[in-house]
């Protein structure tokens, strides 16, 4: 129920909707959870609405678990 | 999909069990209360891979199963009126109440339509405008804040043949009574990262401060999970319990404000009744009074006796106290197909996923 898919806005038509690519798949969702995506940014996705955005600065995040790991 | 794909890393997943495997050999219990993970345990096979003194135990994280009889009741008496549409999302309308379910119901007629998002809700008010729509509103505070939305843009639309049944629930009450209830011994909690993307991880930190209990927020990828059951049992080993965000990639400390506002806008706290759990404090959300025109509870109709089949132990698997193995009726008269308790009918529920991945 809580499930929420990654998708990458590929273009932003105004402020409540944006077209997302999902895999090969392009939809309309609604961001008016998120109104400051920009286009290539990548968001997860749920019932329709983008409900966070990916961090991309916390995109090291599984270099972090390799190092942590493997030390 | 980047960001998700390398998460799945067969040997990354096999290090993290092995590094586990040199931390203790102390019984630990861990557990999940969102039926996402509960899934994800069970489809990557984690729960059979973890070594043997780490237990995962299911909570009350499938909102289907979490729903008590006397709400599919509910919902039930209002497919019963002549001019209502019930929107709801699939799972629902399989869940038996005292002696109907919607699949019954609009199999005798009763217009029930299976929606994958709410703003499908609002579309089909505004195609049928004499009709009356009735949105079946379940959910944890991931959902909550599409509810909202879908609430506000009626109002701004004047739409007024929309209806909201608000039969969502709040995540930290019902940790909070769980643990207060002292049932089940519980080490760990595997806080629910898409709930987190909403709340963020500080109304967790009663978990760690007045339980004294390990606490990580955690992604939905096999070493998502894997990673934060590394970390929770590292907390129990060192006896330093605190929240834990591994899955900062999508939460934020801080949560979505936008969405917690809209939240807050719309809907006001109230007591509500879990399955197998009881009314719980403050634990669901109704609309606020401004909002009373579109609350479905409004409509006056007969609401059905709860009647439950008192072999089933849908209560007693949400709240970790029993596994499906122990009920009587699981995998005997109660299986996907013939669904008896709300826990196998929803694909989130812990005896569906015991029934489909169990070798058992």
């Amino acid at each position: 129920m809580c499930l929420a898919i990654p998708g990458k806005i590929i273009k932003k038509i105004n402020c409540e909707e944006a077209e997302v690519l999902l895999g090969n798949i392009k939809k309309s969702v609604r961001i008016d959870l998120l109104p400051e995506i920009e286009e290539g940014d990548y968001v997860l996705i749920h019932a329709g609405y983008a409900i966070t955005k990916i961090n991309s600065r916390e995109a090291n995040e599984i270099n972090q678990i390799w190092e942590e790991i493997q030390s | 999909m980047k960001y998700f794909d390398e998460y799945r890393d067969k040997r990354l997943c096999q290090s993290i069990i092995e590094r586990m495997k040199e931390l203790t050999t102390e019984d630990i219990n861990i557990m999940e209360v969102c039926g996402t993970h509960t899934m994800s345990i069970f489809r990557s096979g984690i729960k059979d891979l973890l070594p043997e003194n780490i237990h995962l135990i299911s909570g009350p994280g499938c909102p289907v199963c979490v729903t008590p009889i006397s709400d599919i009741n509910h919902m039930i008496a209002l497919a019963r009126m002549d001019r209502a549409i019930i929107a709801t999302f699939g799972d629902m309308i399989n869940v038996p109440g005292s002696s109907s379910s919607l699949k019954r119901e609009k199999a005798d007629g009763a217009d029930v339509r299976v929606i994958y998002s709410p703003l499908q809700a609002l579309e089909i008010a505004r195609e049928f405008p004499q009709r009356q729509i009735i949105l079946v509103g379940i959910g944890f505070e991931t959902t909550i804040p599409l509810l909202a939305s879908i609430v506000l843009e009626a109002k701004k639309k004047a739409i007024t043949n929309f209806y909201l049944l608000s039969l969502t629930k709040l995540m930290p009450p019902i940790i909070r009574a769980l643990l207060q209830s002292q049932e089940v011994k519980i080490d760990g909690m595997l806080c629910p990262g898409h709930v987190s993307t909403i709340i963020g991880a500080k109304p967790y930190q009663f978990i760690p401060d007045c339980y004294h209990i390990a606490c990580v927020i955690a992604g939905f990828e096999p070493i998502d999970i894997l990673i934060a059951i590394y970390h929770l049992i590292l907390q129990k080993i060192k006896g330093i319990p605190q929240v834990e965000n591994k899955y900062r990639r999508a939460v934020r400390e801080e949560g979505n404000l936008i969405a917690l506002n809209l939240i807050t806008q719309v809907f006001s706290t109230v007591d509500s009744e879990w399955r197998g759990i009881g009314i719980v404090a403050d634990s669901g959300l109704d609309l606020k009074s401004e909002y009373s025109d579109l609350n479905a509870r409004n409509f006056l109709v007969k609401v059905e006796t709860t009647k439950e089949n008192n072999q089933c132990r849908c209560g007693d698997v949400l709240r970790g106290v029993a596994t499906p193995l122990q009920c009587p009726l699981f995998q005997k008269l109660c299986t996907p197909e013939h669904p008896v308790g709300a826990c196998m009918v929803s694909s989130e529920g812990v005896c569906a996923a015991y029934y489909k991945y169990s070798s058992v």
